[in-house]
């Protein structure tokens, strides 16, 4: 198998796992072990290995949400061993391999906890709060005429640069989970930031950090207390220096917009 | 709600407050060594019981006494409701957590923090600021004039080991929760800045440790080496 590592032994793992029927009912971590685990595969090949298992038993395979598997698309998630996405830096949980596990050791795979994403079924949860606040404000509205000059529209590089930095968040939600107090700031400060920052969101610039910010409010996350976990989780290093952005353009939005509602 | 109040009452309009008011008691800690240091001069308590009659004589000082305590005020109750509306967003915990690994104790315990330094703030109040506001020290004459005697209020105090091991710990947790806090409140506000950020940062871990080591020599003083 071309890129696979020749020398690499199978793993035999314990995994605790949060089982939840549905919204209604509690859940609990159920233990199942594992056998045979290659340290090529990603996190969620473990998973589908025990899901095939429990087919194979006649048992309910564990529900946990998955797209592209190349850590762009924002779908997966889990809180492995006490961290959002799991152990390593910079990767999505679609990218976290085996080889940072050990053979013999327990893991503890739990959904994002948050009372603004309830949990739909084991380790699935409902993160559509975050594009409601999305909905709120996070876009631009412009009338599409013709394609703009090149250079038309001047826009410093590093401004650029911050922006399209801001705009990589994949709304997985891995700031909330590693938050102690769940909240949603570092996505909507890259939601604002990103907008705010060019031109063509100068339009709604003052309304849209206002309603954002009061959605975040309604959908039930908690307040910042700058402890720099969310950044620090954050699978594609969106910077903490958003949320400042985001106080800053909060400030002067209340200060000066229109807006008396 | 007006867009006042509607802005006050958000998320981040409530650290705000947080922030503001958080700067402003910082700002009184040095108001209030400074003053505290005449306990070290060698007249008996002289100047420091002048002091201390100035501060509670003094217009000025009496309306900022005011605006001190709406300081206190706003700070607990915005804490109160945050850390509410907090604990209302993780209805179910983790079961396993790491969270040392990604981000500082300090700023994950300012609640536990705050309230340690609630509790020796109720203390402190009613050892020292009750008396001296209220009545019930004893008298001392200076230069012909007869004033309250805070300083024999305080030498005494400082001769129970229990009393001093209060101020020390308190003292602690101060440090602990200025060292998050002085440079959050900075962030709260959105001050972020390359130039400016990482000098902040040194300057809040100095002023917090020289701080509350200042105020916590007093009693360590009293206590070992005042006879």
């Amino acid at each position: 198998m071309a890129g696979s590592n020749p020398n690499a032994k199978p793993m035999d793992l314990t995994l605790k796992v949060w089982r939840q029927k549905n919204r209604d009912t509690a859940g609990q971590l159920v233990t199942y072990p594992v056998k045979g685990i290659s340290p090529d595969m990603s996190f969620l090949e473990m998973l589908d290995v025990l899901n095939e298992d429990l087919l194979i038993r006649g048992e309910e395979p564990i529900a946990f949400d998955h797209d592209c598997r190349e850590g762009i698309c924002g779908m997966c998630s889990l809180f492995i061993n006490g961290r959002a996405h799991g152990p390593e830096r910079g990767t999505t949980t679609c990218q976290l391999h085996m080889r940072h596990f050990k053979d013999g050791d327990t893991i503890t795979i739990e959904p994002w906890r948050a009372a603004a994403f309830p949990v739909h079924k084991d380790l699935v949860v409902d993160r559509s709060a975050l594009d409601r606040i999305q909905q709120a404000g996070g876009y631009v509205s412009v009338n599409t005429g013709g394609v703009p000059d090149a250079n038309a529209i001047p826009i410093p590089k590093t401004v650029a640069d911050k922006a399209f930095d801001a705009a990589t968040c994949i709304q997985c939600g891995a700031c909330v989970a590693a938050c102690k107090n769940a909240s949603a700031m570092l996505f909507v400060s890259a939601k604002v930031s990103q907008l705010a920052m060019l031109p063509q969101g100068k339009t709604e610039r003052k309304t849209r950090v206002e309603n954002m910010v009061a959605q975040m409010d309604i959908e039930g996350f908690g307040a910042c207390t700058n402890t720099g976990a969310c950044a620090a989780e954050c699978p594609v290093g969106i910077s903490l220096e958003n949320i400042n952005i985001l106080r800053r353009e909060f400030i002067a939005a209340k200060a000066t917009s229109e807006n008396l509602a | 709600m007006s867009w006042f109040t509607k802005t006050f009452s958000s998320t981040i309009g409530r650290k705000i407050i947080m922030s503001i008011t958080g700067l402003f008691l910082c700002s009184f800690l040095v108001v209030h060594l400074i003053g505290n240091l005449q306990l070290f001069k060698d007249d008996g308590g002289a100047a420091f019981n002048l002091y201390s009659y100035f501060m509670a004589n003094n217009i000025v000082i009496r309306i900022m006494e005011i605006v001190l305590v709406a300081g206190f005020v706003f700070h607990i109750y915005d804490a109160i409701v945050l850390t509410r509306k907090n604990k209302a967003a993780r209805p179910i915990d983790y079961a396993e957590q790491r969270p040392q690994d990604n981000s500082t104790w300090s700023s994950r315990n300012m609640g536990l923090l705050g309230t340690v330094i609630l509790v020796f703030l109720i203390i402190h109040l009613w050892n020292f600021f009750v008396p001296a506001r209220f009545g019930g020290l004893e008298g001392v004459v200076i230069d012909d004039v007869e004033y309250e005697n805070l300083y024999i209020r305080v030498v005494e105090s400082f001769q129970i080991w229990w009393y001093v091991l209060i101020y020390v710990i308190s003292m602690i947790a101060l440090a602990y929760h200025l060292i998050h806090g002085f440079q959050s409140a900075f962030q709260t506000l959105g001050l972020d800045h390359k130039k400016y950020t990482p000098f902040i940062q040194k300057f809040g871990y100095a002023f917090s440790v020289l701080v509350c080591l200042g105020f916590a020599i007093i009693p360590i003083y009293f206590f070992f080496f005042f006879r």
